[in-house]
Formats: structure tokens, sequence, C-alpha cells
């Protein structure tokens, strides 16, 4: 058997833990800081759904019921504990909120692991809209429309933390962000997360060796909802809201998204998926309104190209990295930016144009675009673009050639080498 | 009396309507496995296509428009969508058609925007079509039925009366001694697509100016047919089309329920305190519980009978 602690483990885990401490020291801004702390929450709850996705084979469509009952048992907690009705400390509140999941996660789960595939993804999605529909009818508990609101700054502060400033938040959401990556890493490497991988990938082997594949999604299911309801604890930490949204169909699908844009196929995928999903939904909602087109288009060409998400292209590189020929792809990878920033420029361009075009302000309907000014009332505005647009699909079609072809020469370099 | 006859002549229109879109959907789940997420939108689409469209050439060329540019829709999204995500695995065809759906909606706010549009029944339909005791009854609803009606005796006889139709029950079971026979089974699936959208878009024509046309209206819809799916029995027409009066008729008889458990409680003549803690439980009244019910009825079919209604099916 293999030692667990390992020095090349602990160097590894040493350095995101460094990397998650010094982080505000570099981004400083109140504005980062909130963005930070919203990534370590999306980072847990990215996670724990692929622990359905990637490692059990469960699409569900309903992880945000965990996530958000999470929250809300929380929200509950933290006003008992300012009504000195109970005591707890906040920095284990959290806590609560993953027992809570826990609980929820065995209950439902118990119905909907009974099936997998297909089934399974429209039951979950069916329980998800149970308990968003049931969430409006007991408004003692959920709030109703307003929500459950809450203060996190409760009980005696504990050696001067009192959680009232971002950025003791920010660690508290930090640290559990940090355990909760070594606990779901390391339940990768136990029995029951090597059954998973068994039971996703050919069920009837796994139930032919004796085991109940029933047992072995129920119990991922459960465990993942724990995670699911540790985060949804904090996200009720962070915001001191928790509204039925949190648990609505809309928050389920989003970590579909970022666990499948980051890749569920490696187990830090969906960690790059939440960092740049939230990324994204908070640059680009600033500067235009047809984000969400571009975010649901960029999943689609995720899905149609690179179905392992970002984390498998990166994987791709990493026998070029090591046998160090990353420079002979550097010519054909600059020939494609150049084209696809080409396309990109016309697309997003006339998607703008539209927008504009529709917006209920009839005065002008001039707007600037990277410092040019368009107007969607001209005529030649409109042809500029579509020809930019044209060009840009044609540079892109032959680009792919290139890189095509740069990548053959690449593979017979790297099986000389012996590499591949 | 009149409210049982009114509610229940409601609740099967609702249940056709909610027929056209299962059916549709479950011929394509039974054919390519692929259980569509976008079928909702294409009934959305279907209800914004006849509104644009009627605005140019009226009410009665939409009908027969919209759906076949809903349809041919569908074809290329199967062409050019699924079929190149196709050798990706189940996984990436299901989560293709749900970020289709999430694309699609936003194309609407897009062109359409966010507010409701003003799509509304035809003058010729707006009449009485009877009066039954004293509630007047909208001819409209009766058209509904009709149009739903006509287009499940038509899709009966495609299906089993029709070259075609015996071609596409070959290939569901059979794909590859279809194949064999030299049929072109990827154009069948196509077809099948088509004809699927055509009718969740031929659902949202009639649909769309009976109850509201707005960016919405695909999520609102999109769950209870999944709903009517997995109750039915995944890839049975006539577990579907059991489950969608079912499901019609308990949302529509929930909804138009204004009593709780106090009433009950009332009449066996016991008292629940406003203060008392359980109050709020039981004040909730039938219509309250009318969005949970169709999701609580499913879960309680998945438990007893985890194949649905009419499903052969395992998995």
């Amino acid at each position: 058997m293999t030692p667990v602690l390992t020095t090349r483990r602990i160097v590894f885990w040493g350095a995101v833990a460094l990397c998650l401490a010094a982080m505000p020291l570099i981004f400083t801004q109140s504005f980062a800081l909130s963005m930070l702390s919203q990534m370590g929450i999306a980072v847990i709850f990215a996670l724990s759904y692929n622990m359905l996705l990637g490692q059990t084979g469960l699409l569900s469509f309903g992880h945000a019921v965990y996530f958000g009952l999470g929250a809300f048992f929380c929200a509950h907690a933290l006003n008992l504990i300012g009504a000195e009705k109970f005591w707890f400390p906040v920095t284990l509140v959290p806590l609560i909120g993953g027992v809570a999941g826990l609980v929820f996660g065995l209950l439902l789960g118990f119905v909907t692991t009974r099936r997998a595939g297909t089934p399974f993804a429209m039951i979950s999605l069916g329980i998800a809209e149970m308990v968003a529909a049931s969430a409006l009818m007991f408004t003692t508990f959920f709030g109703g429309e307003g929500g459950i609101s809450t203060n996190r700054v409760v009980g005696e502060a504990i050696f001067g933390i009192s959680y009232g400033p971002q950025i003791q938040v920010y660690y508290l959401i930090m640290g559990w962000c940090f355990v909760a990556m070594i606990a779901m890493f390391a339940l990768t490497r136990t029995p029951l997360g090597r059954m998973a991988n068994a039971v996703r990938d050919n069920p009837e082997r796994a139930k032919f060796i004796g085991y109940n594949t029933t047992r072995v999604r129920w119990l991922m299911m459960s465990l993942a909802s724990f995670f699911a309801g540790i985060g949804g604890g904090l996200a009720a930490i962070n915001y001191e809201i928790v509204t039925a949204e949190t648990l609505g169909l809309v928050a389920s699908g989003n970590v579909v998204l970022m666990a499948f844009i980051g890749g569920v196929g490696h187990f830090w995928g969906p960690i790059i998926g939440a960092v740049l999903v939230t990324l994204l939904q908070s640059a680009l909602s600033n500067y235009t309104q047809a984000w969400l087109l571009y975010f649901g288009l960029f999943f689609l060409v995720i899905i149609m190209f690179s179905p392992g998400g970002i984390a498998n292209l990166i994987a791709l590189h990493k026998p070029v990295w090591s046998a160090s020929l990353v420079k002979r792809l550097v010519p054909s990878y600059a020939i494609a930016a150049i084209a696809g920033a080409v396309m990109l420029a016309g697309f997003f361009a006339l998607i703008e144009m539209i927008y504009h075009f529709e917006a209920k302000e009839t005065s002008s309907k001039e707007f600037s675009y990277f410092g040019l000014m368009l107007d969607p009332l001209q005529a030649r505005y409109w042809i500029g673009t579509a020809i930019v647009f044209v060009i840009g699909i044609a540079l892109v079609y032959g680009a792919r050639s290139v890189v095509g072809r740069a990548w053959e020469n690449l593979t017979v370099e790297l099986q000389k080498r012996g590499v591949v | 009396m009149e409210f049982f006859l009114v509610t229940l002549l409601n609740s099967l229109s609702y249940g056709l309507l909610l027929f056209m879109l299962s059916s549709g959907l479950t011929l394509i789940f039974s054919m390519m496995g692929v259980l569509n997420f976008a079928h909702a939108s294409f009934y959305m689409l279907g209800a914004y296509f006849a509104y644009q469209t009627g605005l140019y050439v009226g009410f009665w060329p939409a009908l027969f428009f919209a759906p076949l540019i809903v349809g041919g829709f569908g074809a290329a999204t199967e062409r050019f969508g699924l079929r190149t995500v196709h050798k990706f695995g189940h996984v990436a065809e299901l989560l293709f058609t749900f970020g289709l759906a999430y694309v699609i909606e936003e194309v609407v706010h897009l062109i359409w925007g966010r507010a409701p549009v003003d799509y509304r029944i035809p003058h010729e339909l707006d009449f009485t079509l009877f009066t039954l005791y004293t509630t007047q009854y909208p001819a409209y609803r009766g058209f509904m039925m009709l149009v739903s009606v006509g287009m499940l005796l038509a899709l009966y006889l495609v299906l089993t009366r029709t070259r075609i139709g015996l071609v596409i029950q070959a290939s569901l079971t059979h794909p590859d001694m279809v194949e064999s026979l030299g049929h072109n089974v990827p154009r069948v699936f196509m077809l099948v697509f088509a004809g699927g959208a055509a009718l969740a878009g031929l659902a949202g024509v009639i649909g769309g100016n009976a109850f509201i046309t707005e960016p919405g209206m695909a999520t609102a819809v999109g769950s209870i047919v999944f709903v009517v799916v997995a109750f039915g029995g995944m890839g049975s027409l006539a577990g579907a089309f059991l489950a969608s009066l079912i499901i019609g008729a308990i949302q529509t008889f929930s909804v138009a329920l204004d009593y709780s458990m106090l009433d009950v409680l009332d009449m066996a003549g016991i008292q629940v305190a406003s203060t008392s803690a359980w109050h709020g439980l039981w004040s909730i009244t039938i219509s309250q519980t009318a969005p949970v019910m169709p999701y609580l009825l499913m879960v309680l079919m998945l438990i007893v009978r985890p194949r649905g209604l009419m499903g052969t099916r395992e998995s």
C-alpha cells in the first residue's frame, strides 16, 4: 500500500494553503475579496457536484437543493445563536449545513439513486422542482419570497474573530474550502471512491463482483450532499441572506455548467470551472446584457468540441510540456488566437448591435464597442460587422488545419521519443 | 356539478396539450435514448414564431408555418448538434440539449424581450361554444382539443399505417437490421427529432395564446413534461397519454380547490388555535400545494413502481 502522506502531496497542499492565505495580500480591493469568497464557495459546491457526475456518473439537475437546505439551516442556526437560545461557535456553523445536507441527501437520495442514467437525471430534476415549489409554500421556514435574513456577528468573539469584516469571512471560507478539498480528494482514493468509479463505468460488472450499486450511488450522493451543505452554510454566513432561489433550478443548472466547463474527468477540473464561471459571471455582467447568451454558447462549444472540459485540454498538453516541445505549438496557437479574436469580435459586435437595436430607449442607439462607436440604425455598421464575422469564420477554419498539422508533427516526434 | 364539469373539460384540454409535448419527447427518447431538455424550448419557439408570422399573415397560415419552422430547426439541431456530440455519449447529448435550452431562452430575450408578447387567440374563435349551467365555455378551448385529438389520430395513423411509420417502429427496436435492409437510419432519427420538435411547436402555437407567451414559458412547462414522461414510463406513448391526462387533471383540479386541512378539521369539530405552531401548516390550501402535486406524484410512483405507469425499459 502506498503511503498517504507522501512528500509531494505535503508540498502540493502546503503550496495551495499558502496561495489561499496570500491571495488577499495581492487582491486588496473589497470587490476582489468578496469575489474570492464567492469563488471559494463555488469551488466546494462544484467539487461536491463532481462526486456525483464525474466520479459516480450521476447527472443530477438538483444539486442546489442540498446546498440551499444547508444554507437555510445555517441561517436559522445563526439566528438561534443570536437569540441566545443555542450555543455554537460560528466557525463550525457550516458543519450544521453539512449535516442538514447529509440528512436530506440520505432521505431524497434513497428515492433518486434507485435509478441511474437518464431516469436519474429526470428524477433529480423533479425532486428539485418539488423542493423549490415547497420552499414557496412553507413560509415559516423558507421565508417566502423575501427569504431568511441573518447576522453572522453573533455569539462572543473567539480570539477577537467576530466575522464582522469580510477578510475574516474570507479566511473562514478558504479554511473550509481547503479542508473540504482535501477530504474530497482523499475520498477518491478510498475503496468507496474506487467503487463509485466502477459503478460509473460498468455497473453490471460491479454488481457481479458482489457490490450493491444502488448503495454505492446512495452513499456517494449523501456524501456529495454533505459537502454541498457545507458550501451552502458558508454562503449563508457570507451573504447573510438565503432566498428560495438558492435551492432553485437555476442554481442547480449553474453548478452543472461549472463542473462541465471545468472538466468532470479530472479531480481539479471543477475547481477551474468554478473559478472561471464566477469570474465570468461577475466580470461579463458588468459589460454586456447578453452575457448569459455568451455563457450558454461557450458551454455548447465546450460540449461539442472538448467534452472533457478545460481540464482535459490542459491534460492534453502535459506530455508536450514534459518533453519541452511547447514552443513548437506556439506559432500555430498564435495564428488560431488571432483568427478566433477576429471571429469573436465580429460575433460580439453583431449580438450587441441586436441588443441595442431592440433596446427601449429611442433617442440614440449608438453605443461604444471597445472604444468604437457603433450605430445599429445605419446599415453600413451591420454590413461591416457581418464582414468581420465572416472573415473571422474563414480564418478560424484555416487556423484549425494549421493547429491540426502542428499537432500531427508533434505526435510523431513524441512517439519517437517514446513519451506517448 | 357545474364546477366539476367545467374543470374536467379544462383539465382535458390541458392534458391533451401536455400529451402533444410528451409524445414527441417520448418518441425521441425511445428512439435515440436522448432526453431532450430543449423540448419545451421548441414549444416556446412555436408560440413566438406563430406570434411573429401571425403579425404578417394572420393566425391560420401561422398555425401551419410555425410548426414547420420549428421542425426545420429541430432537424438542424439533430444534424449539426446532436450528431456531433453523439460520439461522446449520452451525458454529453443530454447536456447539449440542456445548453441549447439555455441559449434558446436567451435568444428569445434578445429578439422579443423579457416581457410577454401580445399573442392573442384569433377573432374567428373568440366566441362562446356553449353555456354549461352558468359558465360560458370558450370556443378556443374546444379548438385546442380538436387540434390535439386530430394530431393524436394522425400520429397514430402515421406510425401504424404508413411505410415510414413502420420503418420508424422498426428502427426503435432493431436499428442495425433496418440499416442492413438499406434504410438510412440516421435520416430516420433526424426525421423523428424534427417531427417531435414540430409537434412541440404546434402545441406552442395553440397553447401560447391560450395561456401566455413569455420567455419563462419553456421552464414552466418543461419540468411538468418530464414528470409526465417519467410517470407514464420512459418511452411508452400510451403511458405518456394516460399520464398527461392524469397530471393535467390533478393540476387543474388542485388549482381550483381552495380548501385547507383547517376546513377538514373544522368539519370534524376540531379547532386549531391560530397561535399554534401547526396552524401555518394546516392552513395551507390545496390550491397552494398545486405546484408540488405533480412532483410528489412522480416521487410516489418511483417508490412504488420505478419503471412508471406503462414503462417497459428499465433504464
